[in-house]
């Protein structure tokens, strides 16, 4: 029990992660998503995760939003043992604590742009009015579209209005610019960088495009499931001083 | 409103033609459901109202003559709280411009006001006053339009007098106002009549005596008791046994029409039921997979497990209360119009027609239980899917050459056809699934069909091969052959053939029965005895033939041996074996041979009965002098039985039909075109990259309509299967002492149930293939699936 008891915690210290392995069982095969992550993130703070395809980052941002448990290791939030949490307890942390963007984008096709977000803002405590969030991502004149009826950009925009909207105290984002233009990049990235500055939210956005990894306080890079390499910036970058 | 009820509304929207398909299918289960029901339940309370409003006796008794004060001593009997002693006689009657004979049954009335037990209900006119008036029961005054003033002639002991109408009424000991011994009503030829007691009594030498007695019993009296001193107190006065409500005709009549509607009411909403969940669970396990992404989208926003299922719960709930409320006033509206049926047969003064809350809160909570039972397991594991997981799409599936190529037809398959056997082979269970829900609607029309058929068969069995006299002449009591010789005589009598009927009692251990021993002659040829092959047999020289419904009532089997105790004559009480069994469809009789009858009653060659052949050009002549012989108390024509039977039974069964078919058709539609539905979501991709690549719309349509055709094909042998099963469920379970229904199929309803089965599945795939003409192809292509 003492092994794996946390460190006596610094109070801004939000996740602490201690040989985080993830083993996904193919039949006969056993992939391993993620060997051994350690890991401290601030609260406040902005991480770049960078890596090559099936490195493990979608696994581990996965993992500390609740949504999937890790085969073994320790991973706290707060005073919450996530790594031990049951189902129920995790659905409360995501409901509470956690804003999240898809790779995929995943709207609900039968509901329109204002809809999708008030779907989670309804649960939320907090939380902005969905138009608000809309202006921010600059979809104010598209609200009332389907997702259909928008460009895959937007239909992007419409995923972080939706994360940000709860007012979370954790973002996790999976390639959020994915689909995205360098000036709409731009817009999107500005977004998750006031939220994460005025509200004090913990953030992590998975990322191809290095540069973006400028407006971060910490970059990590992920290799073959692990954290291979890690760089503190001095400075965090605002968004439009970015290269794409 | 919340935004989830919002998807909810418009998903509900956009699967509308689904939806309401299911919602019909559950519409019909409530419909049959609140239908027999409320029907049930207003028979039963209008019969419990009537029977305390006027009286409805417990007991009742015939016997040959008793002294009034006789009377005194059945009052003394423990148990018994009050009786009526009466004078009750067979007639035959005279009604003016009507020439076939007409029976009526007369019952005496006390000389002043109404009878204790039994009371008339006057409809119009009054009770009568003078000797010479009678009233008349309500069904026989509406089928001859006679009313209060009109006059009848009757032959009353010999003597033709003249009666007049003083009223038109009922009573609840004549609900089911049929002629005794009969099995169909034939309101135009027979009637009640009640008159004053004194002249009755007069007219049958019955003065200060009494032939009937009826009795009302104390709270938690013992019948089987009261009945046995009732029987040795009538012993020597000629009593014929007394009976509880359960063998007096009228209450006997309603209360096995009464348990039929019992099974009606819970086999056919079954059946709706099941294919009502059946449909919801495909529909709704379809939907869970196509919104496996939202739940997970969902779940990583917070959503809790219970929010979700509640989410996907209400959508089944909005379908079941659609489902319900169109059913329940399908029901209610069609009732009215079963009500308006009962009040034809049943001769209440009044219906308590309404429909219970209850009835209707209890169709809607079957209906969503079912709903739930097919759906539930799909939304809790949906819902309890971990959200990593679910924002996984499903593999893509394998897909492999079907058998058929694989036989080396592949050859003959072109492309498209290869397509439709792939698909099927990838998905055996849906597809199994789908098969199984066509076939349920095969299986529903022949249930519709199967009354037709049934009544069909039951008529040319009974009455074309075994019953093929054309009358059937009684006599007041048992005589020798010489009326046969008498009647055999008159000019248009072709042949005759006697019969010996004896009221008697059948014991098998605890189990008894009340019915006449039929005694025929050792070769029947008019009425004859048909065994299952529909081959004649004759009646047993040693021991009872008996209606093999009977000896399943009875629990015995031929060789067993029953206690026979007669209730006439001697009243001789004898051990007899069972000879063997006939699978009559219609009442439960035990048959002798006359000989054996005779012997068994130490009586010498009595008759008490004569069945008749006839010229049919002599038949009016030959009613007026029949009617105006000695000792015949009654006339019945058989061919009129029958053609009375089929056209009261046309008009249910009509109905019925209809109806079931109807409810089939609503079946079959919603199988066929939710899958159908469910198909071309599933491949509106593929289909759309078709028609991108230059298929024509002709050639995406064969893909999935081809499908479509092969499986409503597929569907019909299993149908077929289902169908013959539950005919014999159903027959089984509506067999009552009355009827037996014969689960026939006729060949043509093969077809019929073939043909709807396959419009229905035309019909879904018209509506599918205007969808797929308006197919999206850029819309199809763009959204992830
Ligand atoms: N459910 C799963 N079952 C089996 N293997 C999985 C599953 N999810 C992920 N993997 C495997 O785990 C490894 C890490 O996947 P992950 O999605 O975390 O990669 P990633 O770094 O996000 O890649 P990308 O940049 O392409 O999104 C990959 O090899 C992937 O194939
Ligand atoms: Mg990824």
């Amino acid at each position: 029990m003492s092994a794996s008891q946390p460190e006596p915690h610094a109070a801004d210290l939000v996740f602490r992660a201690r040989g985080l392995t993830k083993v996904y069982q193919m039949g006969e095969v056993e992939v391993h998503a993620l060997r051994g992550v350690d890991l401290e993130l601030a609260r406040g703070e902005f991480v770049v995760l960078l890596g090559a395809s099936g490195s493990g980052k979608s696994t581990l941002v996965n993992i500390m939003g609740g949504l999937d448990r890790p085969t073994a290791g320790e991973l706290w939030y707060e005073n919450e043992a996530l790594s031990h949490a049951s189902e129920r307890e995790l659905t409360e942390f995501r409901r509470r604590y956690v804003g999240f963007v898809f790779q995929f984008y995943n709207l609900i096709p039968s509901l329109t742009a204002r809809e999708n977000v008030a779907v989670v803002t309804e649960i939320a405590t907090e939380p902005m009015r969905p138009e608000e969030a809309l202006e921010i991502v600059g979809l104010g004149g598209r609200m009332d579209h389907f997702p259909a009826q928008l460009s895959g950009g937007e239909q992007q925009r419409v995923a972080i209005a939706r994360a940000i909207a709860k007012r979370p105290a954790v973002l996790l984002c999976d390639e959020p610019t994915g689909a995205l233009d360098s000036k709409t990049g731009v817009v999107v990235l500005q977004a998750l960088d006031t939220v994460s500055r005025e509200l004090g939210t913990t953030t992590a956005v998975i990322t191809h495009n290095a540069g973006i990894a400028d407006m971060a306080d910490r970059v990590l890079v992920m290799t073959d499931g692990r954290i291979s390499d890690e760089r503190r910036n001095a400075t965090r970058k605002s968004p439009d001083e970015i290269s794409w | 409103m919340s935004v989830l009820h919002r998807k909810l509304g418009r998903e509900l929207l956009r699967m509308s033609g689904q939806a309401l398909a299911i919602a019909l299918v559950l519409a019909s289960g409530v419909m049959t459901y609140v239908l027999t029901s409320t029907s049930l339940a207003s028979l039963l309370t209008t019969q419990a109202r009537y029977y305390s409003e006027y009286r409805f006796a417990d007991l009742f008794v015939d016997l040959k003559r008793a002294p009034e004060h006789v009377g005194e001593r059945l009052r003394d009997i423990d148990g018994v709280r009050s009786v009526d002693t009466r004078v009750v006689a067979m007639v035959n009657i005279d009604v003016p411009d009507f020439t076939d004979p007409v029976s009526a049954l007369l019952v005496s009335l006390p000389d002043e006001g109404q009878p204790a037990l039994n009371r008339i209900w006057v409809r119009e006119g009054a009770l009568p006053e003078r000797a010479d008036e009678v009233l008349i029961s309500d069904a026989f005054a509406d089928a001859q339009s006679l009313g209060p003033g009109d006059t009848l002639g009757a032959v009353i002991n010999g003597r033709w007098q003249r009666l007049r109408i003083s009223g038109v009424g009922a009573s609840p000991e004549y609900i089911y106002q049929i002629k005794p011994g009969d099995l169909f009503f034939d309101f135009e030829r027979f009637g009640i009549l009640w008159m004053r007691r004194q002249p009755l009594a007069t007219a049958f030498d019955l003065d200060g005596a009494f032939n009937n007695a009826v009795f009302a019993l104390r709270p938690g009296a013992d019948a089987r008791d009261v009945i046995a001193r009732i029987d040795d107190v009538l012993e020597r006065y000629g009593g014929q046994g007394a009976y509880d409500r359960d063998d007096q005709v009228s209450h006997g009549f309603l209360d096995t029409d009464l348990q039929s509607l019992v099974v009606m009411s819970r086999v056919f909403p079954a059946v709706f039921f099941g294919v009502a969940a059946f449909l919801l669970n495909v529909v709704i396990a379809r939907m869970l997979a196509a919104q496996r992404e939202q739940i997970g989208i969902l779940k990583a926003f917070g959503y809790r497990n219970g929010e979700l299922a509640l989410h996907y719960i209400q959508l089944v709930l909005v379908i079941v209360a659609v489902g319900s409320l169109i059913g329940t006033a399908l029901g209610v509206w069609l009732g009215r119009g079963m009500a308006g049926i009962y009040a034809e047969f049943y001769r209440f003064p009044y219906l308590d027609y309404s429909l219970d809350v209850g009835v209707a809160v209890m169709a809607l909570t079957i209906a969503a239980l079912a709903a739930l039972a097919g759906t539930g397991h799909a939304v809790l594991r949906a819902a309890r899917l971990p959200p990593a997981e679910a924002m996984r799409p499903e593999p893509p599936s394998r897909y492999r050459r079907s058998w058929l190529e694989r036989l080396g037809l592949g050859g003959w398959l072109d492309q498209p056809s290869r397509m439709v056997l792939r698909h099927l082979g990838r998905h055996p269970l849906k597809s199994a699934i789908t098969v199984l829900g066509i076939a349920m609607s095969v299986a529903i029309v022949m249930l519709a069909r199967f009354q037709v058929n049934a009544v069909d068969a039951l008529v040319e069995s009974e009455f074309g091969l075994a019953a093929r006299e054309d009358l059937t002449v009684t006599f007041t009591e048992p005589t020798s052959y010489r009326a046969m010789f008498a009647l055999a005589a008159e000019p248009g009598v072709g042949q005759v053939e006697p019969m010996r009927m004896v009221p008697a009692r059948l014991r098998a251990g605890h189990r008894e029965y009340r019915l006449a021993i039929r005694g025929l002659v050792a070769e029947p040829d008019l009425h004859r005895l048909l065994d299952i092959h529909q081959q004649p047999i004759r009646p047993p020289a040693e021991g009872l033939l008996l209606t093999s419904y009977l000896a399943d009532t009875l629990g015995v089997v031929p060789g067993d041996s029953l206690q026979v105790e007669i209730l006439e004559g001697d009243r001789p009480v004898r051990q007899l074996p069972v000879a063997g069994v006939v699978p009559e469809y219609i009442g439960m009789n035990a048959y002798m041979e006359l000989t054996s009858l005779n012997r068994l009653m130490r009586e010498g060659n009595a008759i008490s009965g004569v069945y008749l052949k006839v010229d049919a050009d002599e038949r009016d002549r030959l009613f007026q002098r029949i009617k105006n012989m000695p000792r015949v108390a009654g006339v019945s024509i058989q061919r009129e039985a029958v053609r009375s039977f089929e056209e009261d039974m046309a008009g249910t069964v009509l109905i019925f039909t209809l109806v079931m078919t109807l409810l089939a058709m609503v079946i079959a539609v919603g199988v066929v075109y939710n899958s159908a539905r469910i198909a071309l979501a599933e491949r509106a991709r593929e289909l759309a990259s078709m028609r991108v690549l230059g298929f024509r719309r002709a050639e995406i349509s064969y893909i999935l309509l081809g499908e479509l055709a092969l499986l409503t094909l597929l569907a019909l042998p299993p149908g077929f299967l289902i169908g013959y099963g539950m005919t014999h469920m159903i027959a089984t379970a509506l067999g009552t002492e009355l009827f037996r229904i014969p689960a026939v199929i006729a060949p043509s309803s093969f077809a019929f149930a073939s043909c709807v089965v396959m419009a229905a599945a035309i019909g879904s795939a018209l509506l599918i293939r205007r969808r797929l003409n308006r197919l999206d192809l850029i819309g199809v292509l763009k959204t992830r699936e």
